[in-house]
């Protein structure tokens, strides 16, 4: 039998993606306009890696899940409403910057360092989980630094389906150039796992499951130490990728001329 | 009991808005005095607690209340009001549709003074209207930041995606609430000693209380509107004050009333309500609030701004006479759908907020006594201190002030200004007549601008192409089209991926369903499909009469309900249920 995992899922926040951002510069570097109106999802890639690990947990009894999440506590707050209704997990709460001005380094180290106090966590059995890259800032880097800070030397990015072998061993799918997998197999913990989507559809909401997280998601927010990030990169300049709106209004023209029209656009 | 999952609670709240917000913000604190805090725990249905929608200006009292040292800079997108201006709008285009008291109305308007933008600003501004002191808000961000505060009391959970889909009645008692179901899951039944029902006027939970345990004589909801707004990003040079505030009649018809508040940072909340005493049965609200936004009046303003997000729901304007029984055996109704809207002061936020209040203040009581929620106990509690407030005492001004609207506008604007002057002591009386019964054909109502057999051949046209016929009878009828421009002014298609945006949770069964499909197969008028916010109900692509749903469009403003134009049964419910469901905006700037 399959010895219970302690896995550590790390995912930030980034603004609900169906958002209208702005980049603005603000005092501190650049920001999003209304970045603290804007309602917050857990980042898609972390979410997937949460879905993942909660799977994991439901096969294998006595497997324990954490989410440590470096964000502004108000929002991850409300982010933990609908989160926490999903899967079950304990809360790792950390107070800072969200979004995609930070530095990877320093994001890294904050977490690094709230999973070195985790009480209880075997490091022997641990599974590093997050994102393989995050949808703020898409640089894929953070999870690897996180890996080596805890000397976690096993690390899979851009992976989409981990089974557990008759022995204990993980078998990796790692997304690799021209569309394929490459598969890896891992004698055991601890490793690092950066997530791409994975497999499993959203979860469900369970009243029960998220009456159950509450327990040690509110302390664990209530008790959220402030994270001061080191500033170890400054930004010449913020742009949103490059998007068109042209509407026009057409009558009467064929789905089959539409199609080509937007194909041959694509293809300009 | 069922086999359904189930789990028991002390008290459970059905929506989140702002009764809601007045009621756990007042009970939350005095949850910590009892050596086991009773649990608390809210549903809503949108996927967020901050996606309201709506701009709104309020007096704010009870809100002050609950906040003594508010600093409403902490409130994104608040800001107190500056300067209140009542606009009298006329015609620009030449299309709107002006009766002969209305076209009197103009010309006196014209001239009696200059006219310069199409638009006079009333000397004036009653004072039943004026919302001086109060605050410019976004109802999202004023969700979300209360709900921020409560969550971090710890004492009650809030649960946004969560549709309910019915109260739970056993023996006359509401002893809870099922949750809708998801992804082929039965939904779990919360029981709990008390249900506070805060889903507004067409909840599920609301209007299954009311048809099983009936409504007080003399109630009916005969009277609605939609609001549909636009939140705009102000061009640059555009130096308007956070707080100036405009009311606008007139125009785009003057049935349509309007609103444009200005908040902090170059954002503004422009928007109509179309009323359910406007008889045109293509009743767009998206094309009207266009024309709206055109007005040279507010055009000077918003022309190089950005649509940021738009948004719709229905506002129930009967008040008074649209209050239900507001306590039964373990249940308390707060808010919009418990009558308090104020029609004559056009306010609704600060009243539900306030019942809200009232019950958090009667419940901490029931408590402390340990009393049970029983009928009895919540009539001594709530229902008292709701009658002897000022919500109820101006409530009972505002309950006729609207009848005159039955005949017309400037009837109707002499019966609220009577209502108001005189403390609702004089008013035009006037029942209102549902959807069904009022509203005519569309070649009555166009008839003097539009050959009957040219709107066969639109109908005929607008059917083979799958789109309403607001648009073509609005631009056969003289109005302008509207000059897309891709940032502001833009398809109502566009609009859905716009800052709002629309999003259907997964999982959970279509929540408009048409009941009697033969009723569909025989309706020509469909104001189902002209009135919906999302355009997700549409004439049906695959042959048939019987609109199309698309659950991933529609913006749960419940229109499509109380426009439906078949009736079903004596007691005036439509061919059209509106169940639970879950998804909708994904906006917190509304």
């Amino acid at each position: 039998m399959t010895n219970p995992y302690h896995v550590v899922v790390c995912g930030g926040i980034v603004p609900d993606p169906l958002q209208t951002l702005e980049p603005v510069t603000g005092p501190n570097g650049p920001a999003l306009k209304n970045e603290m109106m804007l309602p917050a999802i857990l980042d898609p890639w972390a979410a997937h890696a949460l879905y993942e690990a909660a799977n994991l947990a439901r096969k294998i009894p006595g497997t324990r899940v954490w989410l440590v999440s470096l964000a502004p506590k108000a929002k991850l707050q409300q982010v933990m409403m609908t989160i926490a209704q999903r899967v079950p997990l304990e809360l790792v709460a950390l107070d800072g910057p969200g979004g995609g001005f930070t530095d990877s380094t320093a994001v890294a180290a904050a977490l690094a360092q709230a999973i070195e106090g985790i009480a209880g966590l075997d490091r022997s059995r641990l599974l590093l989980f997050g994102g393989w890259e995050s949808a703020s800032r898409g640089a894929g880097s953070t999870m690897q630094m996180v890996g080596e800070r805890l000397g976690v030397i096993e690390q899979f990015q851009g992976v989409d389906e981990l089974t557990i072998g008759d022995d204990g061993s993980l078998h990796i799918l790692e997304r690799v150039e021209g569309g394929r997998h490459q598969i890896s197999i891992c004698d055991g913990p601890p490793a690092v796992l950066g997530w791409a989507t994975g497999n499993l559809g959203e979860p469900s909401n369970n009243p029960q499951v998220g009456m159950q997280n509450m327990r040690t998601i509110m302390p664990s927010l209530q008790k959220a130490k402030p994270v001061q990030l080191a500033s170890g990169v400054t930004f010449a300049s913020v742009t949103l990728p490059k998007q068109q709106r042209d509407t026009r209004i057409v009558k009467d023209m064929p789905i089959e001329e539409i199609a080509q029209e937007l194909a041959a656009w694509v293809r300009s | 009991m069922t086999d359904r999952p189930w789990m028991e609670v002390d008290i459970v709240c059905a929506g989140f808005g702002p009764a809601m917000g007045g009621f756990l913000t007042t009970l939350a604190p005095c949850l910590q005095e009892f050596a086991i805090p009773p649990q608390v725990l809210c549903y809503e249905r949108a996927d967020g607690v901050g996606f309201g929608v709506s701009g709104v200006v309020t007096r704010a009292r009870g809100i002050r209340s609950s906040f003594p040292n508010l600093d409403v800079s902490q409130i994104p997108m608040a800001t107190t009001v500056a300067t209140e201006n009542v606009l009298y709008l006329l015609d620009p285009t030449g299309a709107s549709r002006r009766g002969a008291s209305v076209k009197a109305l103009d010309f006196a308007v014209r001239h009696a003074s200059p006219v310069g933008l199409h638009a006079v600003e009333l000397p004036w501004t009653p004072e039943f209207l004026l919302k001086t002191g109060g605050l410019v808000m976004s109802i999202g961000q004023f969700n979300q930041w209360v709900s921020e505060q409560l969550m971090m009391t710890g004492t009650v959970q809030i649960w946004p995606g969560m549709p309910i889909a019915e109260p739970l009645i056993e023996n006359e008692s509401v002893v809870g609430v099922r949750l809708a179901d998801q992804g082929g899951m039965p939904g779990m039944d919360i029981r709990a000693k008390l249900t506070v029902v805060g889903d507004g006027p067409f909840g599920p939970v609301g209007r299954r209380i009311d048809e099983v345990l009936g409504t007080p004589l003399g109630f009916e909801r005969n009277e609605w509107a939609v609001g549909s707004k636009m939140l705009i990003g102000l061009p640059e040079g555009v130096d308007l004050a956070p707080g100036t505030v405009f009311h606008t009649m007139g125009y785009p018809e003057p049935e349509i009333f309007g609103f444009f508040y200005v908040h902090p940072d170059r954002l503004a909340s422009a928007g109509i309500f179309v009323p359910s005493w406007f008889d045109n049965p293509v009743r767009t609200s998206y094309r009207y609030l266009q024309h709206f936004i055109q007005h040279p009046y507010f055009e000077r303003y918003v022309k190089g701004g950005r649509l940021r997000s738009w948004g719709a729901k229905s506002l129930m304007e009967s008040g008074k006479r649209g209050e239900p029984f507001l306590v039964g055996h373990g249940y308390a109704r707060i808010g919009e759908g418990s009558g308090s809207t104020n029609v004559l002061t056009g306010s609704g936020v600060d009243e539900a907020w306030t019942t809200g209040i009232q019950l958090a203040e009667a419940v901490t009581e029931l408590l402390r006594e340990k009393a049970p929620f029983t009928r009895n106990n919540l009539e001594r509690t709530y229902v008292a201190r709701r009658r002897a407030s000022w919500v109820e005492e101006e409530g009972r001004i505002a309950e006729h002030a609207r009848d005159g609207f039955q005949h017309g506008f400037v009837t109707g604007m002499l019966g609220m200004g009577l209502a108001g002057v005189t403390k609702g002591n004089i008013v035009v009386h006037q029942n209102a007549k549902p959807t069904f019964c009022r509203l005519g054909t569309v070649e009555e109502y166009f008839a003097d601008r539009i050959p009957r057999a040219e709107i066969d051949a639109i109908r005929e046209q607008a059917n083979a192409d799958g789109v309403p016929l607001h648009d073509r009878l609005m631009d056969r009828a003289g109005w302008p089209p509207i000059p897309f421009d891709g940032q502001l002014l833009v398809s109502h298609q566009d609009a859905l991926l716009i800052g709002g945006k629309v999003q259907a949770t997964l999982g959970f069964e279509d929540h408009v369903e048409f009941l009697r499909r033969e009723l569909c197969e025989a309706c020509l008028t469909q104001v189902c499909v002209e009135i919906c916010s999302g355009e997700a109900i549409a004439p049906n692509k695959d042959g048939g009469n019987v609109p199309d749903f698309d659950r991933e469009k529609c913006i749960h403003c419940g229109a499509c309900l109380w426009n439906c134009v078949e009736p079903v049964d004596a007691a005036g419910h439509t061919n059209i249920a509106f169940h639970a469901g879950a998804g909708g905006l994904h906006s917190a700037e509304n």
